[in-house]
């Protein structure tokens, strides 16, 4: 029903936008992760084992994915929280080194040679997972804890002072965006049925976190356009894999932090686009 | 041996850390780029009817030059430019992620001009001698003197001129900095300047101990200069240049014992247990580098 070139751009769609979902939470309150592929690469792998050596159905592996990922984001984020600013972003990136380095000397997980997932997802499985997990986002930043959550991003101390536990919202955060990065890499090696830890490496990490910082971290359609934008314009100007793609897109991440520093999509753009369609309602 | 290389690249990260509180991401591209220019003047420049290219001297000192334009292009637009219009731009994530920006920008314009492979540079430095059983490579050595050099001269700047106390003065508070007279927008580009210098020499060192060059280069010695001056501190010099040795000391080992797949985990595992156990680095100044992004 649909053709192989626009579904290879479909998946590759969602599972960026469930990734950026994931690294966006981290972000909105208040705490850049620069680890996504090493979570991407748990949920990847911890999918790919269950799959293979225990031979779960697809709903568990990938379940076994967003828990594994989970699991590692919420111990890792003690750690990680005690530190501060470049000290934080720097200490996720080396997490996600260490990760792929694991991956890559471990025989059980086919180090360099990667790992074969037999179980296929259908690209329709990937469709619906991002439509639930865009849902449940936006549910979630317009609920209580989401504006803990940005409460948390704007200022920390006032927050503190007004009763928000800090902590426990940085650590859920955190969690739940590692959980979220894993159930991307679970539905990508379910989906391609092939995983090798170079896929998962640094570039990806600073990918991922640019098109949420680029897209903007004050309301959840801030990553909805970030990664949809990054992932869908080099195909639309057919540029294919040149360079020239990323040198464009190279100035246009300059252009956009030059003239929306917040953010393409921030919290007055996404008020004043309501309100338009607001009017036309009244009328 | 690239501890040397480290130390002086580590050393370019942690000053604008250091004074601007700036992670400026174009480091490894600049410190790519001296090498691949240095290697393109050396093997192609003049091939109108110019046999070969101009000599390695020449060649090294327009590839440090080019090192030191294409950091100001960077100042120009990523810091001057959102200072100029948020006010105090470092407090938020907008440099950090221009500068990954500039980093994606230089690397592929580099790839379009002369391709992905790796080059040979026309000249060879090669000259071992022996003290008993160690071999030492005297390119090996000399980079060690000159990156030591080059940072003793930066750090004695800093300490003592008019210009460093200004620079000083900017990392303490630059609206203070300003008030008392400090030419800010002077003053900056000079920390891009010392930067971009910086990355040149550890360029030319690269290309004087492994002889090759490629659009790559960057990328593995940018990121464990990154983790040498996080495992130094952030804005300590002698922190970098500390962090600088054990990164090279770690990956040496390492590949020792336990061949050259496990570098990565010791590096950045070792990076990521300071950092739990000690939060602001080995010799970190607890103020710097923690504030918002």
């Amino acid at each position: 029903m649909m053709g192989g070139y626009v579904e290879g751009i479909i998946a590759i769609l969602c599972i960026n936008l469930i990734f950026a979902y994931g690294i966006y939470l981290t972000a909105a309150s208040g705490q850049l992760n620069l680890g996504g592929a090493g979570f991407q690469a748990i949920g990847a792998y911890v999918a790919g084992v269950c799959s293979n050596y225990f031979e779960l159905p697809i709903v568990f592996s990938v379940l076994g994915g967003i828990l594994g990922a989970g699991l590692i984001g919420f111990l890792i984020s003690f750690p990680v929280l005690r530190t501060r600013g470049v000290y934080m972003v720097l200490a996720t990136f080396a997490f996600a080194l260490v990760i792929s380095g694991i991956i890559l000397n471990s025989e059980f997980l086919g180090g360099a040679t990667g790992m074969v997932v037999p179980a296929y997802a259908p690209v329709e499985v990937l469709i619906f997972s991002t439509f639930i997990i865009i849902l449940i986002v936006f549910w979630l930043m317009a609920s209580r804890v989401g504006l803990a959550m940005r409460a948390v991003h704007d200022d920390d101390v006032v927050s503190e002072i007004m009763g928000v536990n800090v902590k426990g919202i940085q650590v859920f955060s955190f969690t739940l965006g590692g959980a979220l990065a894993g159930l991307s890499g679970a539905l990508y090696a379910h989906h391609y049925s092939f995983i090798e830890a170079q896929y998962f490496n640094a570039v990806l990490s600073i990918f991922v976190l640019l098109f949420v910082l680029i897209g903007g971290t004050q309301t959840a359609w801030g990553p909805l356009f970030g990664a949809s934008f990054f992932t869908l314009v080099p195909e639309i100007l057919r540029l294919g894999d040149t360079e020239w793609r990323y040198v464009i897109f190279g100035i246009l991440i300059v252009l956009m932090m030059i003239f929306r520093p917040q953010g393409v999509v921030t919290r007055t753009f996404v008020h004043r686009a309501s309100k338009i369609f607001y009017r036309t309602a009244e009328r | 041996m690239l501890g040397s290389i480290y130390v002086t690249v580590a050393v370019a990260f942690t000053l604008t850390i250091g004074i601007l509180n700036f992670l400026n991401f174009t480091i490894p591209a600049i410190f790519m780029i001296t090498g691949v220019i240095a290697w393109a003047v050396a093997a192609h420049w003049l091939p109108l009817g110019v046999d070969g290219g101009l000599a390695w001297p020449l060649a090294f000192i327009i590839g440090i030059v080019a090192a030191v334009l294409a950091s100001l292009i960077v100042e120009r637009f990523t810091f001057r430019y959102l200072r100029i219009r948020h006010g105090d731009a470092t407090e938020h994530a907008i440099p950090l992620v221009s500068s990954l920006g500039f980093l994606i920008i230089f690397e592929n314009l580099v790839l379009i001009a002369f391709g992905s492979e790796a080059q040979a540079f026309p000249e060879k430095f090669k000259s071992d001698f022996y003290i008993g059983e160690i071999i030492i490579g005297l390119p090996q050595l000399m980079s060690l003197a000159i990156s030591l050099l080059v940072v003793a001269f930066l750090s004695w700047t800093l300490k003592t001129t008019n210009t460093g106390r200004a620079l000083r003065a900017i990392a303490e508070n630059p609206d203070t900095a300003s008030l008392l007279g400090v030419d800010v927008r002077r003053i900056v580009p000079l920390v891009f300047l010392f930067s971009g210098l910086l990355c040149g020499v550890a360029g030319v060192l690269f290309v004087v101990n492994y002889s090759d060059v490629s659009p790559y280069m960057g990328e593995e010695v940018g990121t464990k200069a990154i983790a040498a001056m996080v495992l130094g501190g952030l804005g300590s010099i002698w922190g970098a240049i500390a962090g600088g040795l054990l990164v090279g000391l770690l990956e040496a080992l390492s590949i020792h014992f336990f061949g050259a797949d496990t570098v990565d985990v010791a590096v950045w595992g070792t990076l990521l247990i300071v950092l739990i156990l000690k939060p602001s680095g080995l010799f970190g100044a607890s103020r710097i580098g923690k504030g918002k992004l």
